[in-house]
């Protein structure tokens, strides 16, 4: 077509216009279709038929945030070994002994948090 | 222009089988859940409930489409959305049919987009879904949302770790990211595929994408005793609809990632059967898969959270390094 880069923003440019379409049409029907009533009770939030007595965004246990930071940690390792994977045929034994060193560091670290109780949950 | 229209053609089509399936797949899924449960399922809509899905759908559009008072209305109103559409975006890497193929006289690839990137590409969309999830969690200002939003989440960031490594052992083999080639590697008969020498990989990737989809048993996110219905409790009508549509589309996608990845893609289980499309060979291992899916959803209980996530950290984690090891070692002795 025009030329490979261009190409992909087309290709991936029609896939989600179609989905976000698709979305917006149902969204749109049912519009058109659903009855609306205004009624303060609706908006309230589903408590089991109780009143909400507070905002429901309080603080949270730290454990979500300590597997939010773990996660970024190793995706990045991840993410890492892609690049490797597909050189690994023109790197040799270099690369496969660096890269073994790399996931023993990797496996120290995993182990620590392990051990510090970060993938406890109670 | 040819090249344009025929891109059209080719996404109309791939979207029309691979969404046009889902309604049959609610019904399916539906009456394997009676079939399990010594039920009948739906019976009334159309002939052994067949237009159920459809009747339902009927349904949900006339539904009014609440929003809380309290919400963040912006977000709220976002939510399905980032959901719904990613699954899109990973269809047009999935490779039906080979390169280059001569089709009145043009020479068409049958995919949609011939990315060298495809699996970092489907990894990173993949990860898209999740803010889907957190926003409806966070934005619904309720306390079930949040904390299935929230739960949602972290399950499906730690199991996206194992199934990043467990591509690792693919990519080393296919010498490629790229999905076509990645199936151009398994060419030949059935063992020439992936999940023999990768099966570790494929059962690592396999569970995790049950969690990544939210099915039973990894579904924290709206486990219906305990949080009523997870990120989704203050959503209604179509905007619920779309949460549910999204997750069955992201469900046959992941479906067809296995398959291209695993199972050889459009490749015939033999060569002596490439007469038929290979179309129809990725449509029949996508339906395998789906109903492996339904099937664990009806037969397991679901797991605890701790469980979960202790499943995810301690034992596919390691288990994906060990096999990612394994492999590179063997990669590069055999080359030698």
């Amino acid at each position: 077509m025009i030329n490979p880069t261009v190409d992909l923003v087309i290709q991936f440019g029609l896939m989600f216009a179609i989905g976000a379409v698709l979305a917006l049409a149902l969204m749109a029907v049912s519009h058109r279709l659903a009855p609306t009533s205004r009624n303060p009770n609706k908006g309230q939030p589903y408590e089991c038929g109780v009143l909400p007595q507070e905002d429901s965004r309080l603080p949270f246990n730290v454990h979500f945030y300590l597997v939010a930071v773990l996660f970024v940690l190793f995706d990045l390792e991840a993410v890492f070994m892609y690049p490797w994977a597909l050189a690994l045929r023109s790197i040799g034994l270099l690369g496969l002994v660096e890269m073994l060193i790399f996931i023993f560091i990797l496996l120290v670290g995993y182990f620590y948090a392990w051990k510090k109780g970060v993938l406890e949950w109670e | 222009m040819t090249d344009f229209i025929f891109l059209l053609i080719k996404g109309v089509l791939w979207v029309a089988v691979g969404v046009g399936m889902v309604p049959f797949l609610i019904y399916f899924e539906r009456k394997w859940a009676g079939f399990f449960q010594s039920r009948v399922g739906p019976t009334y809509a159309g002939p052994w409930g067949s237009l159920q899905s459809f009747g339902d759908m009927a349904k949900l559009l006339s539904k009014e489409d609440v929003v809380p008072e309290r919400a963040d209305k912006a977000v709220f109103k976002l939510a399905p959305y980032i959901l719904f559409v990613p699954g899109f975006l990973v269809m047009a890497l999935i490779p039906f049919g080979p390169l280059n193929v001569d089709i009145f006289g043009h020479k068409v690839d049958l995919v949609i987009a011939n990315f060298d990137a495809g699996a970092i590409m489907f990894m990173a969309l993949g990860s898209i879904a999740v803010y889907g999830i957190v926003f409806a969690g966070w934005a619904s200002n309720n306390h079930w949302s949040l904390l299935g939003g929230l739960r949602c989440g972290a399950n499906m960031v730690s199991y996206e770790i194992a199934m990043g490594l467990a591509l690792v052992g693919i990519f080393l083999m296919a010498d490629s990211v790229n999905f076509s080639q990645i199936v151009d590697g398994q060419a030949g008969n059935f063992w020439n595929w992936y999940f023999i020498p990768q099966i570790v990989a494929f059962v690592i990737f396999f569970i995790s994408s049950i969690a990544e989809l939210n099915r039973d048993p990894f579904n924290v996110a709206e486990a219906e005793q305990e949080l009523v219905a997870g990120h989704m409790t203050e959503y209604s009508g179509m905007r619920w609809g779309l949460f549910m549509f999204g997750e069955y589309v992201n469900m046959v996608v992941m479906s067809a990632v296995i398959a291209t990845l695993f199972f050889g893609g459009w490749r015939a289980p033999f060569t002596a059967l490439d007469f038929i499309p290979g179309f129809i060979w990725l449509i029949g291992k996508v339906l395998f898969f789906i109903f492996l899916y339904m099937w664990i959803r009806w037969t397991l209980p679901r797991y605890r959270y701790n469980q979960l996530m202790d499943i995810g950290w301690k034992i596919f984690l390691p288990l994906a390094i060990a096999n990612l090891a394994v492999t590179a070692v063997i990669v590069s002795v055999v080359q030698r």
